[in-house]
């Protein structure tokens, strides 16, 4: 694309991935989580494809299509964490430790970033399944019927 | 003659949505509401979650969430499937 | 008009339906399957809506408030987004192929070059 478009996205990409962060970072507070972030951080992906030469992302989906099975993968073993008691039991809130410290306040509080358990690891999983898999799609999309894709 | 008999089917379907929408109930006094208000106040203490539907999304509902995954990860590997190069 | 939210997702749907109807392109009728998707988002989400209601969530919530919008209908809302989109990837994956094999997106032209 011209020079104008892909400087604006030089700009742009940083905050819209720091944004994406944080969205999936503060799911078990703010609105937002997993797949919000993730189609956050997937719409810089597009976007980057869009702006540069789409040639230089090959490599990219075969990092991509490894991190989404990791994705999953973790998101199915923090399920079985709780099959003590039941498929998807919440075992780390409220026991201290990672992520184990209760809400604050109960009612409206400011919130604390060392709550609900398993839900921000959940989160990190979900988003970063969403990532690259969204990612990936978006890459194949761009990719396909090109003479070196 | 098929494009004539589709519309009608659409002029019949528009006026069942519409009828359903207009006649369902009023707009924001939901009749059932146990299991909402449950969630809402429980979240904080059985998940120590302040964002509710994330509580709900993760723990309460969470085999919801591993059939989204999987429908997920299945279109995924649809599109690598469909979009694959192939060797001549 | 005490329900006009309800009304107005019925409205996308038929929007949706309509273009379904009278378009032949496979691109449009993908756009039309995501607006019938999007009027039924809506339509769950305005289904648990409670009149004078927060959003609920506790960080920082308005403290007068004390009613709180119905969660599950946001929760469910937000997997059928989700599938939502993995049904698009997969239809314009699907779009892209067959323009690749047949050279057209003409939904009637692609019957006739059958076999």
């Amino acid at each position: 694309m011209s020079v104008i478009v892909r400087t604006i996205s030089r700009v742009v990409a940083p905050v819209a991935l720091a944004f994406g962060a944080y969205v999936i970072m503060h799911g078990h507070l703010t609105p937002g989580g997993g797949f919000q972030g993730g189609a956050v951080v997937a719409s810089v992906v597009a976007l980057l494809v869009v702006a540069f030469e789409s040639g230089r992302w090959k490599k990219w989906k075969d990092v991509l299509l490894p991190l989404e099975d990791l994705g999953a993968m973790a998101f199915t073993i923090l399920a079985f964490l709780g099959l003590g008691a039941t498929f998807f039991r919440n075992i780390l809130a409220g026991g201290g430790g990672l992520f184990g410290a209760p809400v604050p306040q109960l009612g409206p509080n400011p919130g604390a970033l060392n709550t609900a358990g398993t839900l921000p690891l959940m989160n990190w999983a979900v988003g970063l399944k969403v990532i690259a898999g969204l990612g990936s799609v978006v890459i194949l999309l761009s990719l396909f019927g090109r003479e070196d894709g | 003659m098929k494009r004539w008999f589709f519309f009608a089917m659409l002029l019949i379907l528009a006026g069942y949505l519409l009828g359903g929408s207009v006649w369902l109930r009023p707009f924001g006094e939901p009749p059932r509401s146990e299991m909402d208000r449950y969630f809402i106040e429980n979240a904080q203490t059985e998940v120590a979650a302040n964002n509710v539907v994330t509580a709900i999304v993760f723990d309460y509902r969470g085999y919801d969430t591993l059939g989204e995954a999987t429908v997920l990860f299945a279109a995924v590997v649809g599109v690598v499937l469909l979009l694959r190069k192939v060797k001549e | 008009m005490g329900n006009m939210p309800f009304v107005v997702s019925m409205i996308l749907v038929m929007v949706g339906f309509l273009t379904l109807i009278t378009r032949r392109n496979l691109i449009k009728l993908a756009i039309g399957i995501s607006i019938i998707e999007m009027g039924v988002n809506l339509f769950l989400v305005s289904l648990g809506y409670v009149k004078g209601g927060i959003a609920p969530i506790y960080t920082y919530a308005p403290p007068g408030a004390k009613e709180m919008v119905f969660p599950t209908p946001q929760a469910l809302t937000l997997t059928a987004i989700v599938i939502g989109l993995a049904t698009t990837a997969l239809m314009l994956a699907f779009a892209v192929v067959i323009y690749r094999h047949r050279g057209t997106l003409d939904a009637e032209k692609i019957r006739e070059l059958r076999g």
